[in-house]
């Protein structure tokens, strides 16, 4: 297992006011995304843990452009990975995205 | 790729319901099973009450350990529920997966007058977790057996990608009725560690027809282990599970003795049989070895005619 973490600024603050919110499942080629809103408006932080080590760089690359596309202001993202494709946990994150942004608790 | 979706399109939720169980993640099963919007989760993923020994084995843990559990309403009426997570670790039960369970049928025995329905998928005790594994499967049979001595209904719906094996199996003996579909198998062993004990001329384990005839959801249905048959949707299982709140009735004694009949009854009838086709044609259905092709609604109401049921055991 490894243990990856990564910080970033956010150009707005996530719509919707779900508190939390979970999508996907710890599984082999699969993950698990919980999402928090917990952060000051302008960050975002992931914390990954994963089966598969040695992957930072590309991890560091699916995020960065996540953070672009989404921005995800004010959301922590806790992730248990089974050795997930990158377009598996771009998928999983837009996801995870898209339900906080709902209404409700 | 497109920009995402700022407002999901609103389902009503009957339409929602069609979609299969088997397919589905534990949380939808929950979500879509109960009325909509009723389902309270206790101890939810954001609580991280993970596994205490899969790291251990540099194992990836789930936020959840595998089950959901919490409580809503069924058709207005208030229900706990618990649904496994067949595709994390098999579904097998944990230490904490196990406890949460637990956890919750000693509530239900508390307050007795609220049933438990328990989505179970699963392939056993967790391996990795060992004792604690198999303590939580005895934990929660006896669970099971003190909230319904207290008058609670505990109804099991089987229809998971896991099937329900091992102590799942066991489990399953001692809820008050089950529902399940063509693809939820019942045992304790299953077909791999039937045959890796007992070889490959006892049970072929890549015979997928031979594994679905011996254990799948239509031949417990036809010998009466779960008493009702449905159709692979969130729907089916919902229907299902009303049915059985309106079947089950009060529980002693007297239900455990019948039990013991019905299944020495069972022993004596089929117990020489090889085949579970050459149980079906004792049981007078014509052309026995076409039952695993019946459509759903066929094969139901050939079940409804000639079909056993424990209603009056277990």
């Amino acid at each position: 297992m490894e243990d990856l973490s990564f910080q970033h600024r956010a150009r707005e603050r996530a719509g919707g006011t779900r508190q939390t919110a979970i999508i996907g499942v710890v599984a082999s080629g699969n993950l698990e995304v919980l999402v928090e809103r917990i952060l000051p408006n302008a960050e975002c932080r992931l914390e990954i843990k994963t089966a598969a080590a040695g992957f930072g760089e590309v991890w560091n690359a699916v995020i960065v452009d996540f953070v672009e596309r989404y921005s995800p202001g004010g959301l922590k993202f806790s992730i248990n990975d089974g050795g997930a494709r990158p377009d598996t946990v771009s998928l999983r994150l837009a996801q995870a995205v898209r339900l906080i942004e709902e209404d409700g608790q | 790729m497109t920009a995402p979706l700022k407002h999901a399109v609103q389902l009503p939720a009957e339409r929602v319901r069609t979609i299969s169980f088997n397919e589905a993640s534990a949380r939808t099963r929950v979500g879509l099973l109960l009325d909509a919007g009723s389902f309270v989760e206790f101890i939810g993923p954001e609580k991280r009450e993970v596994s205490p020994h899969l790291k251990i084995f540099d194992l990836p843990e789930q936020f959840d350990d595998g089950i959901v559990v919490g409580r809503g309403r069924l058709d207005a009426t208030p229900v706990f529920v618990a649904a496994q997570e067949g595709r994390f670790m098999g579904g097998a039960f944990g230490e904490v997966h196990g406890a949460k369970l637990t956890g919750l049928l000693r509530a239900a025995r508390e307050i007795k007058s609220m049933p438990v329905l328990i989505l179970l998928d699963t392939g056993g005790v967790r391996l990795q977790e060992a004792n604690a594994g198999e303590l939580a499967i005895a934990e929660i049979m006896r669970a099971v057996m003190e909230a319904r001595t207290a008058g609670v209904k505990v109804i099991g719906l089987i229809g998971g990608r896991s099937g329900c094996y091992g102590g799942g199996g066991l489990i399953a003996g001692c809820c008050s009725a089950l529902a399940v579909s063509e693809t939820g198998r019942i045992a304790v062993s299953g077909p791999e560690v039937i045959e890796t004990n007992r070889g490959f001329e006892e049970f072929d384990s890549r015979d997928r027809a031979l594994v679905w005839r011996t254990m799948g959801g239509k031949h417990r249905r036809l010998l009466g282990a779960a008493d009702v048959f449905t159709d692979d949707t969130v729907q089916g299982f919902r229907d299902a599970a009303l049915e059985l709140l309106g079947l089950v009735g009060a529980f002693g004694g007297d239900k455990l003795k019948a039990e013991q009949v019905r299944l020495a009854d069972r022993i004596r009838r089929f117990g020489t049989c090889e085949d579970a086709v050459d149980i079906w044609a004792a049981e007078g259905i014509a052309h026995a070895e076409s039952v695993p092709d019946l459509p759903a609604d066929q094969f139901i109401s050939l079940a409804n005619k000639i079909g056993r049921t424990s209603r009056d055991a277990r």
